[in-house]
Order: structure tokens, then C-alpha cells, then sequence
């Protein structure tokens, strides 16, 4: 196997990868990088979020304000350390972003603009129209270009950590154009390789965003933190998933039932007027929107589609104008796979499958449990999103948590020495690889055990969950893990063998989709996106907890739980509507 | 039965194939699908052995560019309700050499897109604490269009001048300079010059437009050209008149 010596090596390049690459060079130059990734940067996903970031930077604003929007908002399973560190940080960043050229869009004055966001308090959201992850993730690569230090591994597949003596001492990867198997020794070791949404049927995420990286952390005996929360998005378009933003709600549009109705109204979130108004009706928080849908469908009161219930978004009030100059996107999009013109028509929306707010277990550094590994994204858990992530909050989170990511992975690697060979970690990489390639008589497709494990997670642990669909859920994912593992690879060649990626990937989200609907079973209450039927309440004295899962070989997960770091704002009531503070 | 629709796509293994060849398929004729989601039925239910590239399929990661028909596309972005009844022929873009069935090699692309400097040379450099360069939005306007390229390669796909030279640096990197150069933040021009003003850069062009038509953003790179064209004739002419002092 060839092997690379590295200083630091980073698996992942989108938003958190990028900046931590970035991060690792100004902090010193002289170290040597691996920016390893499956896809070309620009098409990491991150390239699809749409509405913004948030960061105070306005008069009328306050750090203290974001901190307490976010906490509540994540229904107080954020650490309180981290959403500190994240709220102060989170402006530098944004205008790190400018300084590199972001396109933010921008005030008569020439001040960056904002606009108002899903739960929190007052307009905070900075946005480039409605393309604001694109530009953000295009901003960092050509910003990555300029630094030599920044040696790119584009499709490199990675498939093992190297642990040695207790040391993550690299990272082994396929190089899809050959086929080769690397080895990536490095001192210190970024995991930035995004979230796992693809593990539910219907979903915003690409194809792409399988869990890699947290199975790789999972496998390696790093625990997967908070994994059963997911956050649904609620305005999904139906049949293929794309996000329709919610920046399209912060500019005022609103969403009504089959009946015309505001019906948000009836889920403590009302009264509708005045409209628009932070923190209510519209623009509540991510999970109780998706809740609300599914307590309406329930009711009789959705629209039936050949794509499954929805009800309608309305932006006709903007006027053309403001679409096409704030919602271009939007706009494209919906004319485009739903054959609407939000300028005239209503747009069908439907809840979908969004961000993982779980993910691997880090401290406020972005330190895993194992030395030597970090982690930042949404791959990460640092637990500033607990059981519900704020919209805006997670293009922000990718570059302060990513730059925190480069510098403490580059000061790890100038305190340790170089690994020793990896001999034994790569032959046994190499010889699993070899024995999938060689397996026979296997009768399961990727593509039929992928479609059982997505409809097993979305009839088991959706937005509602229960013991008897989550216990029948974890059962099916046993039987899925077991028939995987004798799964025949199709194509047996070397050069971009995609059989083999998405048979790769298939194993890692079966592991992580393993961890979310375990972490969900014992998760005996209701918070936030983790909504258990039998179980209504919050229960704090039981679950202010983070929960852990821990990979076994054989059998499903250990869960342990963390208690989470409360420091100014006692658990209190969520209270979103009228009666919102 | 239902209606069906048949795909011609190409197909080509470097270990086993001596030469592409096309492989015909018939999938599930269904009004809202792309011919991303035909390739996909294709992969999932007929061959797994099928490669090509994608993730978002909604139009901004731009990885999934092929030749359909003849014409360089997005699959995600193509439907098939636009070729019902015909057959949909599907190939690698052209220009790039192939790798593997519809996937190309963009190594090429990569370095001409770094080539030409794409990141902002600040006028003048300030720090954090002072705040945002202030930028209006009539100012923001002036090179919006050209910061919406999602590198998909359609264009390169599309140009004859890159079909003639490959060292042509091309429509969308010329564009993404365009873009830094305009930016009322940025002072480096004359950095860029050097690739963007060589005989392999803007001079290269003809003018033929065909990347204009093809892109499916709106970039319109041929603009971008022309536009960097006369900016670098007026330097040219300057320097001549007062050497040193433009750049």
C-alpha cells in the first residue's frame, strides 16, 4: 500500500473541512496537509444550504440573545460552555467570510444585511440571497487555493481510522480513479465529512451525506453523542426532497392547510397577527413545524399528492420583486420540479429529513475521546444544537467549530511525535477490502438493503416514535447489518467503481442508523426533534443527558449517557408564540 | 402496460474496454423525473456497474454533467417529459478525457481554475476589528452574476476553443477572474493579468457564445470574456502611454 506522511490530515472538504485547512496553514505553514474528501470540494453539501448564517452584528442586537435563542431552541441539551464560544465567535467568522470575498448580501449602506430565522429572537441571519451556502463553500475553496500547504486528495474515498497504542495516528483511503488503497500517516487527524440524512427515504441531503465519517469515529470506539435527535425540515418539495428555505418564511411567507388555514395557530405558536413576527407561527423553531404537520395530517387537514401529504407555503405577498431578489433560488427550484411560480402560485411542502444534530462526541475544542482525532460539522456533536437546531445556526457552527478544528489538530501535531509505521492497520484495511471483493453467493442488493433500512427508520423513527415502532425498527437493522455482511459486490473492477462506494457506504449508515434508533429507544421522554408517543413529556430529572452510543462488533450499541453543561440558563418552558420572550 | 422510455448510454471501463460503446436501457417513463433519476432506476434495479457522478440533485453541486442528446446538461435538470417518445442518448461531456462511463477527468479543469488566482487580493488589507468592507449593493451587482458558477463544466464542454487548444484556460475560470477583479474589495488584476491576458486567456476566445447558451446559471462567461477583453486593451494602451503605473 502507498503510503503519504502527513502532518494533518483532513477527511471531509466542504464548509468545516475548508476551514480548517485553512485554519492549519495560518497557523503554521510548514505543516504538511492531506484535504481528503470523496467528492470534488465544491460539491460538498454543504453547497446547498440556502438561507443563511447566523452571527450578531447589528445595535439592536446581543451575544446573550443568540445564547439564549439557541438553548431554548435546542430545548436545553446544548452544552452552554460551547453555544458561548460559538455565539462570540460566530461574527468574527462570518466576517472572516467577508474579508475572503463572500458575496453577503448587503444594506443601502453597504453593511452586510440580515434577515430574521426560525426561533430566534431578532433578525441575525446573514445571507447571500438564498444561495448562502454555495457562496460560503465557494468562498473557502478558492480561499484554500491560495495556501501551498493545502495539498487536495479529491475522490479519495477513506474507509478506516488508524489507531495505534491509543493514537489516531491516520486515516486509510481508496483513490476512486485507480482503485489503490493509501495510507494517510498522520500526527493528527480532522474528521469534517457532514451528516447522515441519506439514511431516511425522503430528505434534503445528496447522495453524498451517508455517515462516513461518524462510522469511521464509531468504529474506531468513539461514541456517537445525541444521535436520536434529527431534525426534520418542515418544508421540504415533495417527491424529490429539495429544501425550500425558511428564509422564505423570515421574509414573510406563511403556511396554511387544506382549508387556506394558518393552522400553526393551534400549536401554541399563534396568535397569526401581527405577521411577520419573530419567534412565532412561521418562524417557531424547525421541530414544532414539523410536528405541527404531522398533528394536521393526522387531523384530515393536509393535502393528498402522489408524493405523499402536503400543505401549502404562500410567498405571493412578497410581490416579484423581493422573489427574485431574495428568493431567486426559491423561485428556480419550484418552478423547476414542482411546475409552480411561487410569484402566483402556492408551493407543496411537506416535512423532510434535514440535519443530524447528533454525531461524534467532541469536547469544546473539537477533541474526540480518542488522541489525535477531531471533529467539526455536522458530523460533530460539541453540542451546540442539542435536541433541536436553530436554522442558521449550522453555516456558522462549520467555521467556527472548523477553524477551532485546523488549529487545535495543527498544535496537536506539533506536540507529537511522527506515528510509526502502520503496518498492521494497513493489512487488515487492505485484507477487508480484499475479502469484499472476492465474497460470492450473496443475494442482497445495495440498493434493496438500502431501501429497508430507509423505510425502517421512517416508519420506526420519524417525527413520532414509539417503544413498539423503534424496538421493530432496531430489530429490522440487526437482520439489515447481518445480510450486509454477506452482501456480493456487482462490478468487481478498479477504476471509479461506485458498486463499490455506495456498498462502502451502505455499511457505514447501517452503523450510524443503528446508533440513532438505539439512542431513540432508550430515550424514555420527549425533546425537541425526539418525539415519543407514550412519553409526552420532558423529563429532566431523568434526561438532561446526552446520550453515548458506543460501536460493538457484534450486537447493537451500548447507550451511557453525559450530563449536559449548564451554566447561566436553567432548564425552563419552551415557549414559542404570543408568550415568546 | 406502463409507459416506458429507452436510454443509449455510453459506456466505457478502461481495464476491459478497448473503446466506449453505447448500452441501451429502458426505464419507467414518468413525467416529473429527470434523467438523473432514470440513470439512477438504471443503477438500483438493471446494472449496478453503471458510473457517473452526482449528489444534489437540485442544480447547485454540479457534478452531474453529461451529454445529453447531444447537448451538455445537468441530468439532474433535464427531464425526461422534454424527449418522450424519442430515445435519450447519454455520454461524458465532451473535451475531457473519460475515465470510466460517464464520468471525466477533470484534473484540467482543476488547475485552470487555481490558475487564475480565484480569491479576493484585497485593495487594502484590514483587520477583523474593523469591521466589513463596506460594499454597496449597486457595487455587489456589478460582479453578482459571475459569482454564480457551480464549476459543472458544461461550458468547457460546449466551447470549440477548448475542443481546439487544451491549455485554453476557458470560459468559467475567466469568468470566476472576471468576478474577483470587478469586486470593488479587490485590487488584483494585475495579478491575475498574467493568466487571464495570455494567449491562452481571453485571447484564445472567438467569441462564439455557445458557453452562454449552455450554462445553466445564467454566468454568461462569453460576457465575462469581452468584458476582461476591452478592460485589458485600456491597461495595455495606459501601460504603453505611462509605463508601470496601472497595475
Amino acid at each position: 500500500m502507498d503510503v503519504i506522511e502527513i502532518d494533518v490530515a483532513i477527511v471531509g472538504a466542504g464548509g468545516a473541512g475548508l476551514r480548517a485547512a485553512i485554519a492549519v496553514a495560518e497557523a503554521d505553514p510548514t505543516l504538511t496537509q492531506a484535504l481528503i474528501s470523496k467528492v470534488y470540494p465544491m460539491r460538498s453539501h454543504t453547497v446547498a444550504a440556502e438561507g443563511g448564517a447566523a452571527g450578531v452584528i447589528k445595535d439592536n442586537d446581543s451575544l446573550d440573545n443568540h445564547f439564549h435563542d439557541t438553548v431554548s431552541g435546542g430545548d436545553w441539551l446544548c452544552d452552554q460552555d460551547a453555544v458561548e464560544l460559538f455565539v462570540n465567535t460566530a461574527p468574527l467568522e462570518l466576517l472572516q467570510l467577508e474579508h475572503w470575498g463572500c458575496p453577503w448580501s448587503r444594506e443601502a449602506n453597504g453593511k452586510v444585511a440580515v434577515r430574521p430565522f426560525g426561533g430566534m429572537k431578532i433578525e441575525r441571519t446573514w445571507y447571500a440571497a438564498d444561495k448562502t451556502g454555495f457562496h460560503i463553500l465557494h468562498t473557502l475553496f478558492q480561499t484554500s487555493l491560495k495556501y501551498p500547504s493545502i495539498k487536495r486528495f479529491d475522490e479519495y474515498y477513506s474507509t478506516d481510522l488508524i489507531v495505534e497504542d491509543g493514537r489516531c495516528t491516520g486515516v486509510i483511503g481508496i483513490e476512486m480513479r485507480s482503485g489503490r488503497m493509501v495510507a494517510f500517516r498522520a500526527r493528527a487527524v480532522v474528521i469534517a465529512t457532514g451528516g447522515a440524512g441519506r439514511i431516511f427515504p425522503f430528505t434534503t441531503n445528496g447522495a453524498i451525506k451517508t455517515g462516513d465519517g461518524m462510522a469511521m469515529a464509531y468504529r474506531a470506539g468513539v461514541p456517537l453523542k445525541d444521535m436520536e435527535f434529527m431534525q426534520y425540515h418542515p418544508t421540504g418539495l415533495p417527491g424529490t426532497g429539495i429544501l425550500i428555505t425558511e428564509g422564505s418564511r423570515g421574509e414573510g411567507g406563511i403556511l396554511v392547510n387544506k382549508d387556506g388555514y394558518r393552522y400553526l395557530q393551534d400549536y401554541n405558536l399563534g396568535p397569526p397577527d401581527p405577521w411577520p413576527r419573530k419567534k412565532a407561527m412561521e418562524l417557531g423553531p424547525r421541530d414544532r413545524l414539523s410536528q405541527a404537520f404531522w398533528h394536521e395530517q393526522q387531523k384530515g387537514r393536509t393535502i393528498k399528492t402522489p408524493h405523499g401529504d402536503v400543505v401549502h407555503l404562500d410567498i405571493r405577498q412578497l410581490g416579484e420583486k423581493m422573489i427574485n431578489e431574495r428568493l431567486p433560488m426559491v423561485r428556480e427550484l419550484a418552478k423547476a420540479y414542482v411546475g409552480v411560480d411561487p410569484v402566483h402560485e402556492l408551493i407543496p411542502v411537506r416535512p423532510v429529513v434535514h440535519y443530524t444534530m447528533g454525531g461524534i462526541h467532541t469536547d469544546i475544542d473539537t477533541a474526540t475521546s480518542l488522541p489525535g482525532l477531531f471533529a467539526a460539522g455536522e458530523c460533530a456533536c460539541v453540542s451546540i444544537n442539542g435536541a433541536n437546531r436553530l436554522g442558521s445556526n449550522s453555516l456558522a457552527e462549520i467555521v467556527v467549530f472548523g477553524a477551532r478544528a485546523g488549529r487545535s489538530a495543527a498544535a496537536f501535531a506539533k506536540a507529537h511525535p511522527k506515528p510509526a509505521a502502520a503496518a498492521k492497520a494497513a493489512e487488515a484495511a487492505q485484507a477487508n477490502l480484499r475479502e469484499l471483493f472476492a465474497r460470492e453467493g450473496g443475494s442482497d442488493t445495495v440498493s434493496s438493503l438500502r431501501k429497508a433500512m430507509n423505510d425502517t427508520m421512517e416508519s420506526g423513527a420519524g417525527i413520532y416514535r414509539s417503544e413498539d415502532t423503534l424496538r421493530q425498527t432496531c430489530g429490522v437493522l440487526a437482520d439489515l447489518r447481518a445480510r450486509y455482511r454477506k452482501i456480493q459486490l456487482q462490478d468487481r473492477s478498479n477504476v471509479f467503481n461506485t458498486d463499490l462506494i455506495q456498498t462502502l457506504e451502505l455499511g457505514c449508515m447501517l452503523d450510524v442508523a443503528e446508533a440513532m434508533a438505539h439512542s431513540a429507544l432508550e430515550r424514555k421522554e420527549s425533546r425537541g426533534s425526539h418525539q415519543r408517543l407514550e412519553y409526552p413529556k420532558r423529563d429532566d430529572a431523568s434526561y438532561l443527558k446526552h446520550s453515548l452510543a458506543r460501536y460493538r462488533d457484534a450486537g447493537p450499541p451500548s447507550i451511557s449517557y453525559l450530563d449536559v453543561v449548564i451554566t447561566k440558563s436553567p432548564p425552563a418552558e419552551r415557549v414559542y408564540g404570543g408568550a415568546a420572550t | 402496460m406502463s409507459e416506458t422510455i429507452t436510454l443509449e448510454v455510453l459506456r466505457y471501463r478502461p481495464e476491459t474496454d478497448s473503446e466506449p460503446h453505447f448500452q441501451r436501457y429502458t426505464v419507467p417513463y414518468r413525467d416529473d423525473w429527470v434523467v438523473l433519476d432514470a440513470l439512477n432506476h438504471i443503477k438500483d434495479n438493471l446494472d449496478a456497474t453503471l458510473s457517473y457522478r452526482w449528489s444534489c440533485h437540485m442544480a447547485v453541486c454540479g457534478s452531474c454533467g453529461m451529454t445529453i442528446n447531444n447537448e451538455p446538461k445537468l441530468s439532474c435538470h433535464t427531464f425526461l417529459r422534454d424527449y418522450r417518445g424519442g430515445v435519450i442518448r447519454v455520454e461524458p461531456l465532451d473535451h475531457f478525457p473519460i475515465e470510466r462511463d460517464l464520468v471525466i477527468v477533470m484534473d484540467s479543469f482543476m488547475e485552470k481554475l487555481s490558475g487564475v488566482k480565484p480569491w479576493l487580493i484585497p485593495k487594502q488589507e484590514k483587520p477583523l476589528s474593523d469591521g466589513e468592507y463596506l460594499q454597496s449593493p449597486a457595487e455587489l451587482n456589478v460582479f453578482h452574476q459571475y459569482t454564480q458558477c457551480i464549476n459543472c463544466v458544461l461550458c468547457y464542454a460546449a466551447c470549440p476553443q477548448v475542443g481546439l487548444n487544451e491549455d485554453f484556460v476557458g470560459p468559467a475560470a475567466l469568468a470566476l477572474a472576471h468576478r474577483y477583479n470587478l469586486d470593488s474589495r479587490d485590487g488584483g488584476k494585475g495579478a491575475r493579468a498574467d493568466v487571464v491576458a495570455s494567449n491562452e486567456g481571453i485571447w484564445e476566445c472567438t467569441f462564439v457564445g455557445a458557453c452562454s447558451q449552455v450554462c445553466p446559471k445564467q454566468v454568461d462567461p462569453a460576457a465575462a470574456i469581452q468584458q476582461t477583453k476591452i478592460s485589458a486593451s485600456v491597461d495595455w494602451l495606459k501601460d504603453l502611454l505611462t509605463p508601470g503605473a496601472h497595475r
